[in-house]
């Protein structure tokens, strides 16, 4: 099972192929729209990528829970294998 | 403030062709003769009629970041490009335009085809939760208007014409109304085109309008010529930035030329085949040039619509003569950039404002033995080698499937 560094790691590809959030901004505190510049469509694209890489869906309604990239991360991990 | 005037200059150009990734390199390959037309290899054109397209020069990747590249379909990618080098070439950024006052007018024939095709292959094979959330944003036709509106900060107004072959030019129509209108200060206005993947070449193959000339792609588009087959479907886009005379010559912007005039009819004849003595064509010609304030006289270079179909080129020679006469020098570049379709009347406006400016006509490609009939074998077309010549006035022709017919009429600044 990945750690919470390894997950944040792959948040951050993903953020990178997804928005061109650079990898380094990627931290926990940062807001996906107030921070990074991420729409609500990219959050979409977020999501599926988060599945394909760590096997767990966002379902919407919990997507529009999801504010910061730290909020991203502890989904992951509770609801992970 | 001053008051505007009727007057409308062109103060930037941009364009990324199978010639060159922008409008210099373009240029430069149409006065020398290259061809952007190629045979494509992949296997799934090998059951194909016509196998012949003319790709762009430089790939929309290696100029934009990633992220737009991955949000934009092909169509809108190509927009941009040209649209920010004629934005740079206007030094629109400069000019202390109000944002409230630039407005685009940027038309697409097909739009984001490929992009509709593509998320319908996702659709069948992985279901409709993978498809991207991009999807209509790509594919939708004011989608490269949109996108270069965001890209110059345009927010007086966003408009794309839609008229298939014609849009290109029917946008810079709409641009120079907008700027007599007082509805903007500047237009970015123009055309793009990115849809070769095989539906819209079966489907233009299935219509018998593409070259089958495939063992020889640099001679498979000939406008006017005997030997035409079909049109060479291209790819790419092309801009312009309009604004009045007066705040251009205000703010010491660079002019390329004046736009002078624009005329625009419907044949109301065939959904798609031309008149065949180009009657709506030579309508808006002729009011073009009134529009202009000019006499039919005055046009001393003609860039023809000429796709090199054997129908398409004979009507439009029959309108150039009908309306213009026979002295104007015309030239056909699509035998060099092949059919840009919803772009082509953009790029081959920005082909006559550098005619224009540097006083040369480029040369129509492949021309090696006219037509027989009467009105091609009456117009001066310039073959073999670009013509220098001495002329005020050039007029580019737009047609499209649909019966639209654009004209418009540029003279020196």
């Amino acid at each position: 099972m990945p750690s919470t560094a390894d997950i944040q790691a792959g948040l951050a590809e993903i953020l990178e192929e997804v928005a061109g959030v650079a990898p380094a901004d990627a931290t926990p505190e940062k807001s996906f729209t107030d921070d990074l510049d991420v729409d609500s469509l990219s959050m979409v694209e977020i999501a599926t990528a988060v599945e394909d890489k760590f096997g767990v869906a966002i379902p919407d309604d919990e997507l529009a829970n999801i504010k910061t990239v730290g909020d991203a991360i502890s989904f992951i991990e509770k609801n992970q294998g | 403030m001053s008051t505007p005037t009727a007057d409308v200059v062109v103060t930037g150009l941009g364009a990324t062709t199978p010639l060159g990734g922008d409008v210099a390199s373009t240029w430069e390959a149409l006065l020398a003769g290259r061809s952007g037309v190629s045979r494509i290899t992949d296997d799934w054109a090998k059951e194909f009629p016509a196998q012949l397209v003319a790709r762009l020069s430089t790939e929309p990747a290696d100029v934009l970041d990633r992220v737009r590249i991955r949000r934009l379909d092909r169509s809108q990618q190509v927009a941009v490009i040209a649209a920010e080098e004629a934005w740079r070439d206007a030094a629109g950024a400069d000019s202390g335009v109000d944002p409230l006052r630039v407005a685009v007018v940027f038309g697409t024939g097909i739009g984001g085809a490929v992009t509709l095709l593509d998320q319908n292959d996702i659709l069948g094979s992985k279901g409709p939760k993978r498809v991207s959330p991009f999807t209509i944003p790509m594919l939708m036709p004011n989608g490269p208007a949109a996108a270069v509106g965001l890209a110059v900060g345009a927010r007086a107004g966003v408009h794309a014409p839609v008229s298939a072959c014609a849009s290109g030019a029917e946008a810079i129509r709409w641009g120079l109304d907008l700027l007599r209108l007082d509805r903007a200060d500047m237009v970015v206005v123009g055309g793009t085109e990115a849809c070769i993947h095989p539906l819209p070449m079966a489907g233009f193959s299935a219509m018998r309008a593409m070259t089958t000339r495939n063992d020889e792609p640099e001679r498979a588009s000939r406008p006017f010529d005997k030997g035409r087959d079909g049109f060479v479907l291209g790819e790419g886009a092309a801009a312009l930035v309009l604004e009045r005379a007066d705040a251009a010559t205000a703010r010491g912007a660079k002019i390329h030329a004046r736009l002078a005039g624009a005329g625009g009819t419907a044949d109301g004849y065939d959904l798609v085949a031309p008149h065949p003595e180009g009657e709506g064509a030579g309508r808006a010609i002729t009011a073009a040039i009134r529009d202009a304030g000019l006499t039919a006289a005055d046009i001393g270079h003609v860039n023809a619509h000429a796709t090199s179909t054997p129908i398409g080129d004979t009507a439009e020679a029959a309108a150039i003569r009908d309306a213009i006469g026979e002295h104007p020098l015309v030239t056909a570049t699509k035998s060099q950039t092949g059919h840009l379709l919803g772009a082509a009347g953009a790029l081959e406006s920005v082909f006559s404002i550098l005619a224009l400016r540097e006083q040369i006509v480029p040369a129509t490609a492949n021309l090696d033995d006219p037509d027989d009939d009467a009105a091609v074998q009456a117009l001066d077309i310039v073959r073999r080698e670009p013509r220098k010549a001495t002329f005020s006035a050039a007029l580019n022709d737009s047609f499209g499937f649909g019966g639209h017919n654009m004209a418009l009429v540029f003279t020196t600044a």
